[in-house]
């Protein structure tokens, strides 16, 4: 048990590409926590996707012990949280478990809308924050705008941020120091106490069951203690207790303030609520920490494999993903066109392409993944209020009262030449602007927008528009009522229910049009002429027509060919797989999601 | 029982690989050599012939054709070799073809007459443009005017001549085509074919083409009203399409072409020549070394190099069905049946019926006019289903 005077717990808090991961692997590195040969790129991010993405799914933890100057031997324990806003409810919980907070702004860059969003949460867990900024050895680096930048946005002082360059190591030893003297020790903590741990998060690991990361709040968590999840009720017994150094360390026991993990036999992440309070069987703590809140997802599609020949492996295939994530949620779905399938939640767009690319990449299954859809609360006449989680659930106009749709609030940072452009997007997007404010050469808009106009390529258009300058993070702020409407896509007169969505009256028209153009440049012609309609109930507000293929034919075809020409044919009949038949017409997968990317 | 190849009739296909030069749209196995030795090649096809004769005796075999390459730069001795041989090996049909595929100039023409003795009685002539410009495009050795002097002499010594055109060249307008298919069928030819240029990997043009060099080719669009134009032409002058490419007054059709298109027997001899042999009731497919050099040292030293595949029923099918259906006349459903295990899927029959693109009458089923130019695609539906 380490005395709390000298455990310092801290997170790092910064935009995707400012640092973060470089930082960390510079204070693992320059403490010896691990060996020179066994440095490799982001220590940290262990899942590939991670890396690839540079981005943080799940939160690590790290244990570091630092002799400072004033000979005292620290033990630092960092949380590296998930960076994204789909997970913002992982960071706060994340952000409890700590007591101060690196924030790391890159100095050619300065302050971004992410970044915003994750100091908040720290200042909202009481964090001590300590600015740091990055990327001082480069030639664009403007150390001191960036400072005034973060006084006028964040509001914290940084007239004492430290310049660094954790690529060349420059200054990291002043952020450990900073670590020591600037951030405060754990409150009050007594080993005495029962046992109170903080579920910080957990995943899965195929030898050892669910490894729990775990913050000791009161009392001393053991090896052989039958330990209770206040919120779930489970009961385990742990057989395994240790820290990260970042390897996998056992040691006895952890104490208040201590940060590590536990394994106990638990079969799925799903037992493992984030934010729920660890005490013992018996002679438990009554008091529950605050907070716990239930994951939810927010978007919702439909994953069908290409080939209905892999509904089984898929099936597999999600309930693993799903023992490592309890925010993911499935249930079989069957639909009229695509055959049999999943209807998925999932905690924003991020997380779905995640998951999504899990599923294909780690499995080996071609999917096809219809339209997202948020929540929608359906008002009913006889007052039950129904949740719409698929447009071909919804029921007959005739029986509902009103629809109400979620909104976000959602900040985004841009330089001010593309604010323009930013401003016609939340406009094209029914946004409402909530606020705008400058800070330097950069404005700050807040928009209240419908969550369904940001779901599928609103992050791409603002990428897009501001040439990847903008940054944007959301919240939910909950539903409201607006005219929204089923729009129905029909080929060949044949309704297509993968392509149904649900839209707002005024923009049903426009999008309608969209689609059938996008959709005829999409669909191969065929034998004969194909409409494409859009229609909202019976009426048609959109209509394109794809002119029939009037020449596939080989214009040689004699003795020697015969051969050549079979061969392609059996090719051909593999390439129809990736097809889907809808009555007489064949549908390519990747049709379904381009379909619904628009270009405005 | 008869087998099945007997519906189709038999052939000899005999490969000259050799060309003066090499034509940018050219897929076919063709070299260009300095300098051929006659004698050797001549011998050795003789002896590959022998060979096949030995293989599958008294069948009486229905044509033969000398295609290529250029197989006017032949000897007519060689030839006449070549069909003695083949005359030796078989009893032949009262009607037997024997084609030969000629380039038009007037080197070639001056041979015409020795072929003849040596026992051909149709040729077929590579005049692909009737427009200079287009022939040094498509890499032709010929003029337009050596070309019509060259079909002259051949018409004078033949009483079957026929000649290619190839069509949907770069830059050629409707206007364009109509003019020079109305100038051809002038000529009063009795048979035609008429190619829609095709870029094929792997020649200079497909290479062109990949690096976005080859401009003006017609779209879709522009190709399909070049066709359409050109069966209306031809059936308005008297020769019907009587397959996708090829017209012919009633009569005057290519009997050799006829025996891969009703899926008969033939015996491909030469460098990279296909066969489809009937053999105890097995239909293999046949196909021999490519290289010109390989193959004749292989064959000289009595080792011909050659592949034999086993055409499982199913393979048998779709082959009879996709040559068959390039005809006018269309293909038998109970042979299709009789050759292949899965049978056509009658909701996909009655689909591309009610589309027009198919007919069915009786036994017969064929490709409408509507649906010939959309052979492949028809074929994808047929045989996916």
């Amino acid at each position: 048990m380490t005395k709390l005077s000298l455990i310092r717990n801290f997170s790092i808090v910064a935009h995707i590409d400012h640092g973060k991961s470089t930082l960390a692997d510079r204070l693992i590195q320059l403490t010896g926590t691990v060996a020179e040969r066994d440095m490799k790129e982001q220590l940290l991010d262990s899942m590939d996707i991670e890396r690839e993405r540079g981005i943080t799914i799940k939160a690590n933890t790290v244990r570091i012990e630092y002799p400072a100057k004033d000979g005292n031997t620290y033990v630092l324990n960092l949380i590296d949280t998930p960076g994204h806003v789909d997970f913002a409810y992982e960071v706060s919980r994340s952000m409890r478990a700590v007591e101060g907070s690196l924030l790391v702004v890159d100095a050619t860059q300065g302050v971004e809308a992410q970044t915003l969003a994750n100091v908040y949460t720290a200042i909202d867990a009481d964090h001590e924050i300590v600015p740091v900024l990055n990327k001082i050895d480069l030639p664009a680096a403007e150390p001191e705008r960036v400072k005034e930048q973060i006084e006028d946005v964040i509001g914290i002082d940084a007239s004492e941020a430290i310049e660094i360059s954790a690529k060349t190591g420059l200054g990291i030893p002043d952020v450990l120091e900073a670590i020591v003297k600037r951030l405060p020790q754990p409150k009050e903590g007594d080993p005495d106490k029962p046992l109170k741990a903080m579920l910080v998060d957990s995943k899965y690991d195929p030898y050892l069951g669910v490894v729990v990361i775990v913050r000791i709040i009161d009392g001393v968590l053991k090896k052989g203690q039958r330990i209770r999840m206040m919120k779930t009720g489970g009961l385990y017994e742990v057989d395994k207790v240790g820290v990260y150094r970042p390897a996998m360390t056992d040691v006895e026991e952890l104490g208040p303030g201590e940060i590590g993990f536990l394994t106990a036999q638990i079969k799925q992440v799903r037992d493992t609520r984030v934010g729920d309070t660890i005490t013992t069987e018996k002679k438990g703590t009554d008091t529950a920490l605050p907070g716990f809140k239930p994951s939810i997802p927010v978007v919702f599609c439909g994953l069908f494999p290409v080939d209905a020949n892999d509904f089984e492996d898929m099936r597999d295939a999600i309930e693993k993903l799903a023992l490592n994530d309890a925010s993911f949620t499935f249930e079989m779905e069957t639909s009229a066109a695509l055959g049999f399938g999943f209807r998925c939640g999932f905690l924003g767009l991020l997380h779905l392409e995640v998951i999504r690319d899990r599923i294909e990449r780690e499995y080996n299954i071609d999917l096809i993944t219809t339209a997202p859809s948020v929540v929608y609360h359906i008002h009913m006449r006889d007052g039950e209020m129904r949740e719409l989680h698929n447009p071909a659930d919804m029921p007959d106009l005739t029986y509902v009262d009103h629809i109400e749709e979620p909104r976000i609030k959602a900040t985004i940072l841009v330089p001010d030449e593309y604010l323009g452009d930013v401003l016609k997007l939340c406009q094209d997007r029914r946004g409402i602007q909530l606020d705008l404010t400058y800070a330097g050469s950069r404005a700050m808009a807040v928009y209240d927008l419908p969550l369904n106009e940001v779901v599928f390529d609103f992050y791409d258009r603002l990428k897009s528009v501001t040439k990847g300058y903008a940054s944007f993070d959301y919240q939910m702020i909950g539903y409201r009522e607006d005219r929204l409407v089923k729009m129905s896509v029909l080929v060949n007169d044949e309704p297509v229910d993968a392509l149904s969505m649900m839209v707002h009256a005024d923009r049903a028209e426009g999008r309608g049009r969209a689609m059938c153009e996008k959709l005829k440049e999409l669909i191969p012609r065929h034998m004969f002429k194909i409409p494409i309609q859009a229609a909202i109930g019976g009426r048609v507000i959109a209509r394109e027509t794809l002119s029939a293929m009037r020449k596939d034919v080989t214009a040689k075809c004699y003795g020697g060919d015969a051969t050549r020409k079979r061969k392609l044919l059996d090719k051909q009949k593999a390439g129809k797989k990736k097809m889907r038949q809808f009555g007489k017409v064949e549908i390519p997968q990747q049709a379904f999601i381009n379909a619904l990317k628009m270009d405005g | 029982m008869p087998e099945d190849w007997q519906a189709g009739g038999f052939g000899l296909y005999i490969h000259w690989p050799f060309c003066q030069s090499k034509c940018p749209y050219c897929d076919f196995n063709s070299h260009v050599a300095a300098r051929v030795d006659q004698a050797a090649w001549g011998e050795a096809l003789v002896s590959e012939l022998r060979r096949y004769a030995a293989l599958l005796p008294g069948r009486t075999l229905n044509s033969i054709f000398f295609g290529g390459g250029t197989p006017s730069l032949m000897d007519p001795q060689v030839v006449a070799a070549l069909i003695d041989a083949a005359r030796a090996g078989w009893p032949t049909a009262n009607t037997l073809e024997v084609t030969l595929e000629a380039n038009p100039t007037s080197v070639e023409a001056g041979r015409f007459r020795g072929y003849r003795e040596a026992g051909v009685n149709r040729i077929s002539m590579g005049i692909q443009a009737l427009n200079d410009r287009d022939l040094k495009a498509l890499g032709r050795l010929h003029s337009v005017e050596e070309a019509l002097r060259a079909h002259d002499v051949a018409r004078g010594i033949f009483d079957r001549v026929s000649f290619d055109l190839i069509y949907a060249r770069q830059g050629q307008s409707m206007e364009d085509w109509r003019a020079e298919l109305t100038r051809a069928l002038d000529l009063s030819p009795d048979h035609l074919s008429l190619y829609q240029l095709t870029i094929e990997p792997g020649t200079a043009f497909g290479d062109r083409h990949a690096r976005g060099l080859l401009k003006g080719l017609p779209d879709e669009d522009l190709g399909a009203d070049l066709y359409d134009v050109t069966q209306e032409l031809c059936a308005a002058a008297g020769l019907p399409a009587y397959e996708v490419s090829n017209h012919a007054r009633p009569g005057a059709e290519s009997l050799h072409n006829l025996v891969y298109w009703h899926y008969g027997d033939y015996v491909g001899i030469g460098p990279g020549a296909h066969g489809r042999i009937t053999l105890d009731g097995q239909r293999w497919a046949t196909s021999t070394e490519r290289q010109p050099g390989n193959w004749l040292h292989g064959t000289r030293a009595g080792t011909p190099a050659e592949t034999r595949e086993p055409l499982l029923p199913a393979d048998q099918a779709v082959e009879y069905l996709m040559m068959g259906l390039r005809l006018a006349e269309g293909v038998s459903i109970s042979r299709f049946h009789r050759l292949g295990e899965t049978p056509l899927d009658p909701v996909v029959l009655e689909r591309l019926t009610a589309d027009g693109l198919i007919a069915i009458e009786g036994d017969t089923l064929s490709t409408t006019p509507k649906g010939r130019p959309l052979l492949n695609a028809i074929l994808r539906e047929l045989l996916t289903a």
